[in-house]
C-alpha cells in the first residue's frame, strides 16, 4: 500500500472497530424514524401518485444517514486526533495534502455507503421499493457522501473542541438535512418555503437520490447533479486549500 | 552535506503582552549545522526555543524567516524528502487508542510507503522491550511503555536522522539505559542523532557536540569537551550550618545547606574556604569535584551576553 492508501485503510479500520456506534446506531435511528413517521403519516400524506408515504420516506432516510455519517466520520476522526494529540504521527509523515484529502474523504464515503447500505437492508423489510434508475442512486450516494466528508474535513480542522463540532452538526448539518425534503416533498410547502428549499444543496442530494428509486422527483436529476457536483468541487477546493496551508494543524 | 542545517531561523509570534502589533521572538536568527553521524545535544532552559526549533525542523511549525534542511532537502519546499529522512520522537506522550502496538507500527510504516517492514518492526519491538506488548492496545501501556512506543514509531521508516525531544522525561532508570543503548547503537551505525534533554549528565555522556539556546538565541556551540574546559574546571562543594553573606551567595549555587563555588584553580578554592570561615560559618563537609555540564550550563545561562565557545 502507498502512503495515502494506508491512511485510507487506517481511517476505515478506525470506524469499523467501533462499528456498533458508527454503523449499527445510525441504522437503528433511521429505522425508528421510519416506524414512527411511517406509522403516523402513512394514511395522511400522499406525495407522488403511485408511491406510498413509507416508500417515499425510505430513500430520504437512507440518504440522510449517508450524509450525516459521512460528515461525522471525517470530522470526529480529525477532532479526536487533534485533542488526543496523535495527529502528530500524521503530521510528521511525507503525506501530501492530496493524500490527506483522498484518505479522509474516501473513508467518509465508505462509512456513508456502509451505513446507507445498512439502512437500506433493514428498511427494505417494511416496504416495496422500486429501482427506476439505479445509476442515479449510486451517483448521488457517492457525490453526497464525498461532499459531506469534505465538509466534515473542514469542520474537523476548524473546530478546537468537541462542542464546536457539535454546534456545527446541530445548527448547520441537522437543519439542512431535515429541511431538505427527507420527510416531505417540497411541493407541499408554501411558495416562499419552496423557494428557500431550492437554496439548500441538501435538497438536491435527496431529490436526485430519490429519483433513482421512483423515476419521479421535484426537479430534474440533471439539475441536481449539476448543483451537487458544483457544491462538491467548491467544498473540496476549500478543504484541500486548508490542508495545503496547514490551517490550525501546523503552526 | 550536513545532516541538519539551520540557517538564520527566526520565529516570531504576536505578543500577548505589550502594545498591539508587537511581537515576541521565540527564535532569533538561529544558525548551526549538525554533521552526518554526530550525536548532538540541544540544551536550554524551558522557553528557550528548543521545541520550536525542532517543530520547524519536523514541519509541525513554520519559520518566520530562515531555512532548514535535512540532508540537503528543504523542510518546506521539499518536505516529502525531508520527512522521509527524519524520525522525530515528540515530547508529548501521545498515542492512538484505536490500535495495538503492532498495528500502529505497521500503519506508521505505511504512511512512509515502506512495505514488508515486519523484520524491522520485530527488531524495534525487541530492542525497546516491547515484544511482549505487540498485541496490547496502546491504552493499556504504562507511561514508560508509551514513551518507548514513540521511539519505535519515529524509527519505523529507518530514518538516517533521528530527533529526540526530551525522550527521558519522567522515565525510569532501566528504560533510560535500554533506550540509550539502542540509540547509541544506531548512532554507531551512522544515524545522526539530535537530542534535547533536561538531564545534563545524559547530554554530557552521549553528545559529542552541544548547542545551548537561551531566549531564542544560540549562546554556546562547541564540542562537549571544549565546553567543559572553557568553564571553571572545578567545583567546591560545602555543607554549611548557616546562611552565606550576600556577596558570597552571589558567586555560589545554593541548595539549602549545600553551596557550590565554581573555581578555576587551587588558590580560588582556598580563598572561598577562607571567606566562609571569616563569615563565621561552620563547614560540615567539603568536596572538590570536576565541573560538569550542569556547571557550564549555569555559567552560560547566568551570563547577560555571551559568545562563549562559539567556534564553528
Amino acid at each position: 500500500m502507498t502512503g495515502w492508501q494506508t491512511l485510507l485503510y487506517k481511517e476505515i479500520l478506525r470506524f469499523w472497530k467501533v462499528s456498533f456506534q458508527t454503523v449499527a446506531a445510525p441504522v437503528l435511528t433511521a429505522v425508528l424514524y421510519l416506524l414512527i413517521f411511517g406509522h403516523v403519516l402513512e394514511s395522511h400524506v400522499k406525495v407522488y401518485d403511485r408511491v406510498s408515504y413509507t416508500a417515499f420516506l425510505v430513500p430520504g432516510l437512507i440518504m440522510m444517514s449517508v450524509l450525516q455519517n459521512s460528515f461525522a466520520n471525517s470530522s470526529s476522526s480529525l477532532i479526536q486526533s487533534k485533542i488526543m494529540g496523535n495527529l502528530v504521527f500524521l503530521l510528521l509523515t511525507p503525506l501530501s495534502h492530496w493524500s490527506w484529502f483522498f484518505a479522509y474523504v474516501g473513508s467518509s464515503v465508505a462509512r456513508g455507503l456502509v451505513v446507507g447500505g445498512g439502512v437500506f437492508l433493514v428498511t427494505a423489510w417494511f416496504t416495496d421499493l422500486s429501482f427506476a434508475a439505479p445509476g442515479w442512486i449510486f451517483i448521488f450516494a457517492l457525490l453526497g457522501s464525498a461532499l459531506l466528508g469534505s465538509l466534515g474535513l473542514i469542520a474537523g480542522l476548524w473546530a478546537e473542541k468537541f462542542d464546536q463540532l457539535a454546534a456545527f452538526q446541530n445548527f448547520v448539518i441537522m437543519p439542512m438535512t431535515f429541511l431538505s425534503g427527507v420527510f416531505y416533498s417540497i411541493h407541499s410547502l408554501p411558495a416562499f418555503w419552496q423557494g428557500v428549499s431550492h437554496l439548500n444543496p441538501f435538497f438536491y442530494m435527496i431529490d436526485g437520490f430519490r429519483y433513482g428509486f421512483f423515476g419521479v422527483s421535484d426537479v430534474s436529476p440533471w439539475l441536481s447533479l449539476g448543483i451537487v457536483g458544483s457544491a462538491l468541487l467548491l467544498v473540496a477546493a476549500v478543504a484541500v486549500h486548508l490542508l495545503r496551508t496547514g490551517y490550525k494543524i501546523r503552526g | 552535506m550536513p545532516a541538519i542545517s539551520f540557517q538564520s531561523v527566526s520565529k516570531t509570534y504576536p505578543s500577548s503582552r505589550g502594545p498591539k502589533g508587537s511581537t515576541f521572538a521565540a527564535l532569533d536568527g538561529v544558525s548551526f549545522d549538525i554533521e552526518e553521524g554526530e550525536f548532538f545535544g540541544l540544551l536550554g532552559p524551558n522557553g528557550a526555543g528548543k521545541t520550536t526549533l525542532i517543530s520547524i525542523l519536523a514541519g509541525l511549525n513554520r519559520a518566520s524567516a530562515g531555512k532548514v534542511t535535512v540532508l540537503g532537502s528543504d523542510v518546506q519546499a521539499d518536505y516529502t524528502q525531508a520527512r522521509r529522512k527524519l524520525g522525530v520522537v515528540p515530547q508529548e506522550l501521545v498515542f492512538d487508542p484505536f490500535f495495538n502496538v503492532r498495528e500502529a507500527l505497521r500503519i506508521q510504516s505505511g504512511y512512509f510507503g515502506v512495505k514488508n517492514n515486519e523484520a524491522w518492526i520485530d527488531e524495534l519491538l525487541d530492542s525497546l522491550g516491547l515484544a511482549d506488548k505487540a498485541n496490547a492496545n496502546m491504552r493499556q501501556l504504562s507511561g514508560g511503555m508509551k514513551r518507548r512506543m514513540l521511539v519505535a514509531l519515529a524509527l519505523v521508516h529507518k530514518p538516517p536522522v533521528i530527533v529526540l525531544d526530551e525522550p527521558t522525561a519522567g522515565v525510569d532508570v532501566e528504560l533510560r539505559q535500554t533506550l540509550w543503548q539502542f540509540i547509541a547503537k544506531l548512532n554507531k551505525q551512522g544515524h545522526t542523532v539530535l537530542l534535547t534533554t533536561h538531564y545534563l549528565e545524559e547530554a554530557e555522556a552521549l553528545c559529542s557536540r552541544i548547542a545551548m539556546l537561551k531566549a531564542g538565541k544560540v549562546v554556546a556551540l562547541s564540542a562537549t569537551s571544549e565546553l567543559l574546559k572553557a568553564a571553571s574546571s572545578h567545583v567546591l562543594r560545602l555543607k554549611i550550618d548557616g546562611e552565606l553573606p550576600a556577596d558570597l551567595a552571589a558567586q555560589a549555587r545554593v541548595t539549602g545547606r549545600i553551596v557550590q563555588f565554581p573555581a578555576h584553580d587551587a588558590r580560588q578554592i582556598e580563598s572561598f574556604l577562607a571567606a566562609v570561615r571569616e563569615a563565621g560559618l561552620i563547614v560540615d563537609d567539603v568536596e572538590i569535584t570536576k565541573a560538569d555540564l550542569e556547571d557550564v550550563f549555569i555559567e552560560v545561562m547566568g551570563r547577560k551576553e555571551s559568545s562563549m565557545g562559539i567556534t564553528q
